[in-house]
């Protein structure tokens, strides 16, 4: 794999939240603006690119079995570091954001592609799938943003376009899910449904997929 | 006192529902809601451990971080300390109570990093509740998210035998629309628990 698709494919190829589906929390819950979604898809880069370089330098070193802890120090040292530096520069953003910018932490992308791209690959492919990765999350989140600020309270970046009445169950969790239903139904739509693979949610798209074998949801589910 | 227990703890079912109003824990919500009665265990292993959480990670913010000024460490601990929680249940079911393990237990690897188990911990601190307090809310959190769970895989159920729906709406996106639709009715219980307890 030649290094620019390393690069591009996480962002329409393998987007993450509009293609693989993952990390829908953020998602959902942060894009009530544009700026906010934007910010979310920002800060969860940052954190990304450095634990995919820090993993995998040292993927060789850490022991395979307790791996996913090991990972899990890593993109938590880094949370806090966009945590501090967003409390200190960016306030208004951290109030925004608030209980979503620890929660990156938790985020499956991170987790993810440390476990199926940085654990496998080197230093520099793995920055780039970061990089990759990390627009194409702020980029669909920063999309899903703007529709529910258009449609929710009439603004794009804040920017007042439209002063007649506006429908503000877009910024309620209801909208949330029902924008996020209409991207999907168009990726889908426009690739001729080719482009999601899976078409339910499940183990496919999960990072422990592997490391919970035996106990996996979709066995338990066939077996229920 | 009991009021103000009693109206955290309907608060956290109801009007701020995790799943349906603050966005946390999408995966097991939209995972594990096929089938009703792996949905009512998913729901209550996660009772379970955000409680369990809670017990644990409270003492050690107020104990430990605050006492020794180190807070910037809240999401390193809490993360490590839910995780090694989980799993240490998960290994004490497995070897002492089988029953109880194969009802519950199967889903506890998946709930390690689950983002409610987390958020529940953390808001409990942010929120500045007592020892009583954060159980009490981490019980309706996970009370909450059980009935949610219950009801989605109720609603799927009906779903699946749908055969109406356009194709590139079929899956997930329906499914999204479903939960757009579930959270619309949690919205009609806002106020209703200032309500009662007027």
């Amino acid at each position: 794999m030649n290094k620019l698709s390393v690069l591009t494919k996480g962002i329409i190829k393998e987007n993450p939240v509009l293609v693989l589906l993952l990390g829908l929390c953020p998602t959902l819950a942060t894009t009530t603006s544009a700026l906010n979604g934007l910010g979310m898809g920002l800060a969860t880069t940052v954190v990304l690119i450095c634990s995919n370089i820090v993993i995998s330098i040292l993927k060789n070193i850490i022991p395979a079995k307790v791996r996913i802890p090991c990972y899990i120090v890593v993109i938590a040292s880094f949370v806090t570091i966009v945590q501090l530096l967003l409390k200190a520069y960016l306030p208004a953003l951290d109030a925004a954001l608030g209980l979503f910018i620890p929660l990156i932490v938790v985020n499956c992308i991170i987790l993810g592609r440390a476990e199926m791209f940085a654990s496998k690959n080197g230093v520099v492919d793995s920055a780039l799938d970061g990089i990759g990765m990390g627009i194409g999350f702020a980029l669909a989140l920063g999309l899903m943003g703007a529709i529910r600020e258009i449609c929710g309270a009439g603004t794009i970046f804040g920017f007042q376009f439209w002063h007649g009445s506006s429908a503000g169950i877009f910024l309620l969790a209801p909208g949330g899910f029902f924008v996020f239903a209409c991207l999907v139904a168009a990726v889908n739509y426009f690739s001729n449904g080719k482009a999601i693979k899976k078409k339910d949610f499940g183990c496919e798209g999960c990072a422990f997929a592997e490391g919970c074998e035996a106990n996996s949801c979709e066995r338990r589910e066939a077996g229920a | 006192m009991i009021k103000s227990l009693l109206m955290i703890l309907m608060a956290c079912i109801l009007t701020n529902n995790y799943v349906l109003s603050k966005f946390l824990g999408i995966c097991p919500f939209l995972g594990v809601s096929k089938k009703l009665d792996s949905a009512v265990g998913m729901g209550a292993a996660v009772t379970f451990v955000m409680l369990m959480a809670t017990a644990v990670t409270w003492p050690i913010q107020m104990f430990i971080l605050n006492k020794f000024g180190i807070g910037y460490l809240q999401t390193i601990v809490f993360i490590l300390v839910i995780a090694s929680l989980v799993q240490l249940v998960e290994m004490t079911l497995k070897k002492f109570m089988p029953p109880l393990y194969n009802s519950l237990g199967v889903f506890l690897p998946l709930i390690t990093t689950n983002c409610a188990v987390l958020g529940v911990a953390i808001n409990n601190i942010n929120d500045g509740y007592n020892y009583l307090e954060s159980l009490i809310s981490s019980l309706g959190a996970g009370i909450g998210f059980l009935l949610a769970m219950v009801l989605f895989a109720g609603l799927r159920e009906k779903m699946e035998t749908n055969k109406g729906i356009p194709a590139c709406f079929q899956g997930i996106p329906v499914t999204l629309l479903a939960a757009s639709v579930l959270a619309m009715a949690f919205m009609g219980f806002s106020g209703v628990v200032d309500g009662i307890f007027a």
